[in-house]
């Protein structure tokens, strides 16, 4: 049998970060602890690189390769060019915390470039198997993560609640798989919606296999009610592995959500009725916009704030989703990137407040921060506006295309209470501005942050007004990846 | 003969066994992993017998990876029991209470 090395052309990316992992994993056992340095270089080199391999091996059709299992399109170059930025900003952000805290090791570079390896497969795949495979890699990895100050009691909780609830998703996730593999005979996503178009199927199975499939989805987003472990994780884990997985991941989770319903289920959408996965969609966007944006109300500490507020930031980007248009993809899309850079800008300010021996976790540490950096609370104000929605930043027309993709498939009220929510989640945003500009600080040392970190948490702040201001760039982008 | 229909339903009893188990048991984490390991293993009775049902070696195939990726599953998980233990002294599922709100 011939072997057709040209295929592994759009793999490309793919085996330069698994190589690059590799590297890493391997000269780190020769550097001294101060040499750590060079890890973290070779690393945030190396998703420069990645990203613009990805752009190098881009093509204007879509490549379906190794018999069907992956696949190399417009919407996962943009997705991977964005998981590499995204996780090297994340990177970027956690050198001087982990440094601090003495977690400054090779391993947490060698796990974070096999999580995004993860990711960019699930961004590819294109059958289940190859799905399931990426997840896998990208959920071991954030397990170690989330475990990795191995001194912290709250990290090693969290981990283990992260595991056995991810464990269970994964359980729900491959049931379900199995259902459809036993209904329509294949696992690969492009025949699957084929064979999904014949009448003559064996529907009670398949709507099973469905109820599995999303529930499977829905705990890996962190969609209520499958959200439990968000808040906890979010926690407990040290912030700089939260950040990443506050980011990065929403961008792969999305990518799990869009290959699996509408690649491979998307005849099973079921417009206007509670049976197919829209309905589904539908009750699960609801729940996370009500109960992620009324719990965070209550809380004190600011990365469980935040995690309820990536909950409600789910339930949006579930309902552009559960649109199943190209209009209600590309507005979902648009949200999921945006959201990676808000989330990017929210946890970066909470490890640039941080500092040796102090985590900056409770709401109290922000007051009054505009008195000791009136430039970094200015850009905290920029980001909470953006969750908010608030014009002219970005997360305004985020919100805007979302709900206007949900209007056009006739689903008014369900844009309604998304507007709904969206105002009452307004006001725990608003009150850390108000704690920040408005209130006396706690303690007045100036913050410690390193330059690189000052810039890019700059830049990353002024981004989200430069998007707001002009939009169009992102969503022509995000409108290309589903065209066609 | 043994119907599909069969072992679905053995599948079907096992998956709801574990997840009882995940759900009820508030004692002993090393139960709940025993649990997850039991899920996984009726996804794979579910995905021979579709197999062998339908003339396809895809569903065995699949059963393969999910062998493997529970193993090292495994790996990882009591690896963090491990540090749990050091760090509180317990493995109870009642005493992982320190993360509310």
């Amino acid at each position: 049998m011939h072997f057709d090395s040209s295929i592994l052309i759009p793999v490309l990316p793919e085996i330069f970060v698994l190589t690059l992992a590799c590297i890493v994993l391997v000269v780190d056992l020769f550097l001294k602890d101060e040499q750590r340095i060079i890890t973290y270089g070779i690393t945030q080199i190396g998703l420069i690189f990645a990203a613009v391999i990805t752009l190098a091996v881009v093509q204007p059709d879509a490549q379906i390769v190794f018999d069907g299992s992956y696949v190399r399109d417009a919407m996962s170059d943009v997705l991977k060019v964005a998981i590499y930025l995204v996780s090297f900003v994340a990177f970027l952000y956690a050198k001087d915390y982990l440094k601090d805290r003495g977690l400054f090791k090779g391993e947490f570079y060698t796990l974070g470039l096999f999580a995004v390896l993860g990711m960019s497969i699930m961004v590819s795949a294109n059958s289940f198997l190859v799905i399931y495979l990426g997840l896998e890699l990208l959920a071991l990895s954030l397990y170690a993560l989330v475990a990795f100050n191995r001194d912290s009691k709250q990290g090693a909780e969290a981990a283990m609640k992260y595991f056995i609830l991810g464990a269970l998703a994964s359980g729900m996730l491959l049931y379900g798989i199995s259902m459809i593999y036993g209904a329509t005979g294949t696992i690969r996503f492009d025949e699957l919606s084929t064979a999904l178009a014949s009448p003559d199927l064996n529907n009670m199975v398949l709507v099973f296999g469905l109820v599995f499939v999303v529930v499977g989805l829905a705990f890996k987003f962190g969609a209520v009610p499958f959200h439990m472990w968000v808040p906890d994780v979010y926690h407990g884990a040290p912030t700089a592995v939260t950040l990443f997985i506050g980011s990065a991941t929403k961008i792969a989770a999305f990518a799990l959500a869009v290959r699996i319903l509408k690649d491979g289920l998307g005849e099973l959408l079921m417009p206007g009725g509670w049976e197919g996965w829209q309905g589904m969609l539908i009750l699960l966007a609801i729940l996370s916009m009500g109960v992620g944006n009324l719990i965070a109300i209550a809380q004190t500490n600011i990365k469980r704030m935040l995690a309820y507020s990536t909950i409600s930031h789910v339930g949006f980007i579930l309902l552009g989703i559960l649109a199943g248009t190209q209009e209600g993809y590309t507005a979902a899309m648009f949200y999921t990137l945006v959201y990676a850079i808000m989330s990017l800008g929210g946890f970066g300010m909470v490890i640039a407040m941080s500092r040796k021996g102090f985590e900056a976790e409770s709401l109290d540490d922000y007051k009054g921060l505009s008195h000791r950096s009136p430039w970094f609370a200015a850009m905290m104000l920029l980001l909470m506006f953006s969750m908010a929605g608030v014009p002219p930043t970005v997360g305004f027309f985020a919100k805007l295309f979302v709900l206007d993709a949900v209007v056009s498939v006739d689903l008014t009220w369900v844009a309604l209470v998304g507007v709904f929510f969206s105002i009452i989640g307004a006001f725990y945003y608003i009150r850390i501005i108000k704690l920040m500009y408005f209130d006396k600080p706690l303690d007045d040392s100036p913050l410690t942050a390193g330059m690189d970190t000052r810039i890019v948490l700059s830049l990353n702040g002024l981004s989200v007004l430069a998007l707001g201001m002009f939009p169009a760039g992102l969503l022509s982008i995000c409108t290309a990846a589903f065209a066609g | 003969m043994i119907a599909l229909s069969d072992y679905l339903i053995l599948g079907a009893i096992l998956f709801s066994l574990s997840i009882a188990g995940i759900f009820i048991n508030r004692k002993n984490l090393i139960v709940l992993m025993m649990c997850v390991e039991l899920m996984l293993l009726a996804v794979n009775m579910n995905f021979i017998a579709f197999s062998h049902f339908l003339g396809d070696t895809t569903g065995q195939v699949f059963v393969f990876f999910i062998m493997t990726v529970a193993a090292a599953e495994a790996a990882i998980g009591l690896a963090i029991l491990v540090v749990l233990f050091r760090s509180r002294r317990s493995i109870n599922v009642e005493d992982l209470d320190s993360l509310k709100g």
